[in-house]
């Protein structure tokens, strides 16, 4: 008789499967129901953005970015565009920091809201995606509003923003702010005290600090274990420094956890919009959106017809581009998942002779054989969603 | 800010002489140049060093310098959330000579350190599983090189006889373009196309 208390057993999670958020394949090997091994392959959305990347102006590399994590889609731009910046060493009005800003917010609503939501659903609730995609739906037609499209903006630029943004639309975010609390509300009576989702989420996925620091965990899965860490506030960028904000932190680093803080953040980042609105309908906001530098930022149509300057920097800008100055930067900003990174190495040319991304949720899920271990093969599915993992940054 | 890093950079080129080579201060940011087979001692004692507690892992990627003897750089950074501070380390390396990874040190280098070797070839010693990463099941060659090129040399099709997805050579139907796209009138340090007529050179 062959042993059968050695016996382990596989199976396929993925490539395609709901509550794998995305293309991932896990092999995972169970003893009974328990997970013994996790072995995530990755790399199914490989599009090779990297080296695309080399091969393109800085300009044109803008795009690329949008489809990193493509749930929050500014919030890349917004690194990039301040780690270019950085590199040439120009500043952005205050009008345009505060539409990052703006927008760099709306993008983690929206990050956070499908984080919970499809979270939810993995576990078994069915009712808060269709509240919060109806949410969703309202900051993406904001998006719309701004550049034209849905998710894939090329809108925060280098130097600033692309366009200025209307009146109404201001108006209209606005409006949108206090109703939006008292869905954040309706969907905490669906999911907080609810046994189900408690049982679920509740000591799931429990990580500690040290281990958290260890496998480059960032964003909400340090905050989760207790860490006071928010690059908005340790390592302010744009004009964070002067909103007024605050940064919920967990105390046990397990699904439950990271889910109410992904929730108050949700309502912090609402009050941050309604700062940048105020501001940007105060005297200091009516600045330019974009730097002034010409050699720089494209000029507006009008310019060009009246400007022959203007038009030489157009055609120049829009087939040579700008070249930066020889050197390398890293540039961090706090996405919706964590910590986003951009490792620019320039060689003086037009294009970027490296630049590396340092996506959040890589880390994330790099951690999975470890966080999964012990646990059942149900809570994998709880886990995975508690990670918040988006495989456009993942993959590159 | 700068003070601080410079100090830093001071008191860590004091305490590891042997390992680190020099360090710069550029833009705010400190680089450490550290000897390859030292790797694991410099992150050892970033790690572990009262003044530093850099403890968090943030990433690893692989450089290429094409032409350079050693045309590897393999560049850490480092995050020390209790002091706030950002290190970043490089060692270099070629395609043959073993990097030792820091996967004991932090487990979260694992998957940073099979990219660099999906990506560039980058060989890491004592990583626990060097398989590839981010590319196809059976891909062969290191993509982000900078000799490797941007359309690959293998593409996917469908076949109607064998009824599976096979592996053909790259065929483009028109030349990949790249545009020159530099002022010519500020003076090029290459002939431009045609004008070697005129020099009568054919």
């Amino acid at each position: 008789m062959a042993d059968n208390s050695m016996r382990t057993f596989n199976i396929n999670f993925g490539p395609q499967h709901p509550a794998a958020h995305g293309v991932l394949r896990m092999i995972v090997e169970l003893d009974g129901e328990v997970v013994e091994r996790v072995d995530p392959h990755i790399g199914l959305l490989h599009r090779g953005t990297e080296k695309l990347i080399e091969q393109k102006t800085y300009l044109q590399a803008v795009p690329y970015f949008d489809r990193l994590d493509y749930v929050a889609p500014m919030n890349q731009e917004h690194a990039y565009a301040l780690a270019v910046e950085n590199m040439l060493g120009i500043k952005v009005p205050m009008r345009g920091q505060l539409i990052r800003v703006l927008y760099s917010e709306i993008g983690r609503i929206l990050s956070h809201m499908l984080n919970i939501t499809t979270q939810a659903l993995d576990v078994g609730a069915l009712t808060p995606p269709v509240w919060g995609f109806e949410q969703r739906e309202i900051l993406m037609v904001f998006y719309e509003r701004a550049c034209g499209s849905r998710m894939h903006a090329a809108y925060i630029r280098p130097g600033g923003v692309h366009q200025d943004l209307p009146q109404e639309l201001i108006d209209d975010i606005e409006a949108f702010c206090d109703p939006f609390l008292k869905v954040c509300d309706d969907i905490e009576t669906l999911l907080t005290g609810n046994r189900i989702f408690k049982q679920r989420n509740v000591d799931i996925g429990t990580v500690s600090l040290e281990d958290a620091w260890k496998w480059g965990f960032s964003g909400v899965m340090v905050r989760g274990s207790g860490a006071k860490w928010d690059l908005r506030k340790s390592q302010p960028y744009e004009c964070y420094e002067r909103l007024d904000f605050d940064i919920p932190v967990g105390k046990n680093g397990d699904n439950y956890d990271r889910y109410l803080i992904r929730m108050e953040e949700m309502r912090q980042s609402t009050k941050i919009m309604r700062q940048c609105i105020d501001l940007l309908n105060s005297s200091e906001g009516k600045t330019a959106v974009s730097s002034s530098d010409g050699k720089i930022v494209p000029p507006k149509r009008d310019d060009m017809n009246s400007s022959m300057e203007a038009l030489i920097h157009h055609f120049k800008l829009f087939s040579e581009g700008y070249k930066v100055p020889k050197g390398e930067i890293y540039t961090a900003i706090e996405a919706p998942k964590g910590e986003f990174g951009v490792y620019l190495i320039s060689d003086g040319s037009n294009k970027p002779y490296r630049c590396k991304v340092k996506p959040p949720s890589y880390a994330h899920l790099s951690a999975m054989d470890f966080l999964s271990r012990g646990y059942m093969l149900a809570d994998v599915a709880a886990i995975l969603g508690s990670l918040d993992i988006v495989f456009g940054e993942i993959d590159r | 800010m700068d003070e601080t890093l410079k100090e830093l950079g001071e008191y860590i080129a004091l305490k590891l002489v042997d390992e680190v080579k020099h360090f710069t201060l550029v833009r705010g940011e400190l680089t450490l140049f550290a000897n390859r087979d030292d790797i694991v001692k410099v992150m050892q004692f970033l790690h572990d060093d009262n003044q530093c507690q850099f403890i968090s892992i943030t990433d690893i990627c692989g450089v290429d310098y094409l032409g350079r003897e050693m045309r590897f750089e393999v560049v850490y950074h480092l995050l020390s959330p209790v002091r706030n501070l950002r290190i970043r380390v490089k060692v270099e390396t070629d395609e043959e000579s073993l990097v030792p990874s820091i996967t004991d040190l932090f487990p979260g280098a694992n998957w940073y350190e099979r990219e660099a070797y999906d990506m560039f070839g980058i060989l890491f010693s004592g990583h626990p599983d060097l398989r590839r990463l981010l590319t196809d099941y059976g891909f062969s060659g290191y993509p982000l090189r900078k000799d490797f090129p941007p359309s690959g040399y293998v593409e996917l099709f469908y076949d109607e006889e064998q009824k599976r997805v096979v592996y053909k050579p790259v065929k483009l139907t028109q030349e990949f373009r790249s545009f020159d796209n530099l002022s010519p009138w500020q003076g090029t340090d290459y002939v431009l196309p045609g004008d070697e007529k005129a020099e009568g050179k054919t």
